[in-house]
């Protein structure tokens, strides 16, 4: 339950872990409509595409970015603002992991920065992102 | 270095659309919140939706027979480039209250940019898109800019 005052820069979120299943891509595309064959279909994906293996959507990663943060926030605060951006791809199978930690604190307005990232298996980051968020108190 | 982008690529740049009208319903909230693995009881409840949530409920509704053979349907604001993949960019969003069952939605995008660079494995082309929704009451509820590569 985070307070403004408690907060102290470099201080780390709590960090989960994410393994995307054939089933939870399909739940997660049909959920945003979206047809795009690399999650789906993986001769075509691997053959036409090229890809090594079936795609883990980038904004999926994005949305894992975001829990980091309303996890820690609870009800506790508002998210205010929040950007990702997709640098390296993932694929079906690989386990990876979002955290983030403080990197700037305002107190007038009681809002915190936070930088946020996911990494892979091999800890190279795939999604950096970052956040700002105000605490209700 | 040569260019991928004919200046009539880049006359897109600009281009708008008439904005769409989205209902946000409690299901559809559920449906994405459970996807996504959330853990907040508001979003799996579905009394407010998760951050992210507009990413899918924005995206316009199309018939199959519109559907390229990369499963995807063809943007009307995405001019023909010379790169045919699809990767995801990122995104950028400013958030101005969150977004509840019921809210009715008037969402409008907007070619913001058309840019190139070299990447890696080759030529990228960068489309960005500024993506601006609005409540009933014509208030804005969240700006977004989101980047789509072409590969």
């Amino acid at each position: 339950m985070p307070n403004f005052n408690t907060l102290k820069l470099g201080t780390a979120l709590p960090g989960r872990s994410f393994q995307a299943s054939n089933v939870s891509l399909f739940l997660y595309n049909a959920a945003i409509w979206n047809p795009h064959r690399i999650h789906y279909d993986e001769t075509y994906t691997t053959q036409v595409e090229k890809h090594p293996g079936i795609v883990i959507d980038g904004p999926l990663q994005g949305d894992w970015l975001t829990q980091v943060v309303t996890n820690w926030l609870k009800d506790d605060g508002v998210l205010l603002e929040f950007e990702y951006s997709n640098r390296r791809a993932s694929y079906l199978g690989e386990r990876l992991t979002a955290s983030g930690h403080i990197v700037a604190l305002d107190t007038e307005r009681r809002e915190a920065t936070l930088e946020l990232d996911i990494r892979d298996h091999n800890d190279q980051i795939t999604t950096p992102g970052r956040a700002v968020v105000r605490l209700h108190r | 270095m040569t260019t991928l982008l004919t200046d009539d690529i880049r006359a897109w740049i600009g281009r708008t659309e008439p904005p769409q009208r989205i209902e946000v319903t409690r299901r559809d909230i559920i449906k994405y919140s459970l996807a996504t693995e959330q853990q907040q009881p508001r979003y799996l409840n579905g009394d407010e939706a998760p951050p992210m949530f507009l990413f899918g409920a924005d995206r316009p509704l199309t018939a199959l027979a519109d559907l390229g053979p990369d499963g995807l349907r063809r943007d009307s604001l995405l001019p023909p480039l010379p790169l045919k993949r699809v990767m995801a960019g990122g995104i950028k969003q400013r958030y101005h209250r969150a977004l509840v069952p019921g809210d009715v939605l008037s969402i409008k995008r907007t070619v913001s940019d058309i840019f190139e660079k070299q990447g890696a494995s080759g030529a990228l082309i960068f489309v960005v898109y500024d993506i601006e929704v609005r409540d009933a009451a014509g208030e804005l509820v969240m700006q977004e800019t989101q980047t789509r590569i072409n590969r």
